[in-house]
């Protein structure tokens, strides 16, 4: 900073650190979703919906898996939206 | 009871070697006695930040091929105590490294120190992976910056699911935040990731904050850890962590914007 800086006019900071912390917290959580999925997952996503698109027009988020872990048994869940 | 420390961070360029070489010099200070391993194989720097590249002969992968005993392939340093350099090797590919091999020298290590420090190269791949097998406790450096943060929270998962504690069932890796290059300036003016920021999003206990200093640059330029600095706020910020990680209660510094004097912003110049 000199004394040329000090008498230009402050413009309002860009709060781009909130924009950072916005995306991040978006981008964490997505990402500790996925942790405990298995490797094979995301391929048999992409096989289900292949299967499902031979019969219905469905788009790649319209398919949600899910497994959910308990004590000692996993639950896949598959949820598929159809158009309406 | 030796412990294990992997220093990591998913992302390069970060400050891992920079954090382990000071890290590492901190603890021997203190007198206990300490190895730092640069498991960055294929492309070695531990030895030029610690200032010993003239001295290296042999290496870590010449230990774990039987080509070279520890004693021969440790460097003693000049110029702490209690410390010594386990350099990667230059030239081999990075499957030198194998469990068994690497927990065969781990072992030995064990009995003859109180603190090994695993500098792990970047990204989550095998070497990554490698560094942070044997942790008991794990420090992720983290610049507060999008991409950093993020690849940090990918390899707490690694931590988590890949680490031989998590493999086995036993006590999680204990895991430490480490903030370098952090600029309060920048912070104030909504620019900059605060520490109260990162450590939301990772929520992982905070051991220490280094503020970006022109010190850090000057001591890799120099080969000497930037702790032994006594005069740099970054030299003292890592002081700080170092007692951390002995379980002192240090207050954080550094985290607040220093408000230069009147005839520093009139004359201009950086801090």
């Amino acid at each position: 900073m000199s004394i040329f800086n000090y008498f230009r006019t402050k413009r309002a900071p860009a709060a781009s650190a909130t924009t950072a912390k916005e995306r991040l917290q978006v981008i964490v959580a997505h990402q500790r979703g996925q942790r405990n999925q298995p490797d094979y997952l995301p391929r048999m996503q992409q096989e289900i919906l292949e299967v499902i698109r031979k019969y219905v027009p469905v788009d790649q988020e319209d398919v949600q898996v899910q497994v959910d872990d308990s004590d000692n048994c996993s639950v896949l869940e598959l949820n598929v939206t159809l158009p309406g | 009871m030796a412990k294990i420390i992997v220093v990591t961070s998913g992302k390069g360029g970060v400050g891992k070697t920079t954090s382990s070489a000071a890290i590492g010099t901190g603890l021997a200070q203190r007198g206990h006695s300490t190895i730092i391993i640069d498991f960055d194989v294929g492309l070695r720097n531990l030895d030029l930040i610690m200032g010993c590249e003239r001295r290296v002969v042999y290496d870590f992968v010449n230990v774990i091929n039987e080509e070279a005993t520890l004693n021969q392939a440790m460097i003693k340093d000049k110029r702490t105590d209690n410390l010594y350099i386990l350099p990667a090797s230059q030239t081999r590919d990075k499957d030198a490294l194998t469990e068994e091999s690497v927990a065969k020298v781990l072992e030995e290590l064990k009995e003859r120190f109180e603190y090994i420090i695993c500098d792990s190269p970047a990204g989550i791949e095998k070497g990554a992976q490698m560094a942070l097998l044997f942790a008991d406790e794990a420090i992720v450096v983290t610049n507060p910056e999008v991409s950093s943060v993020r690849d940090s929270d990918r390899i707490l998962g690694i931590l988590q699911s890949k680490s031989l504690r998590a493999r086995e069932g036993q006590e999680p890796v204990k895991e430490h935040l480490l903030i370098t290059r952090y600029n309060p300036a920048r912070v104030n003016a909504g620019e900059m990731l605060s520490v109260a920021d990162v450590e939301d999003i990772l929520a992982i206990p905070l051991l220490g904050v280094i503020p970006e200093s022109q010190d850090v640059l000057k001591a890799s330029n120099q080969g000497e850890p930037v702790i032994l600095n006594s005069e740099a706020a970054a030299g003292q910020a890592y002081s700080d962590a170092v007692e951390r990680l002995l379980g002192k209660a240090v207050e954080h510094r550094f985290v607040d914007e220093e408000r230069p004097g009147f005839f520093k912003r009139l004359l201009g110049g950086r801090a």
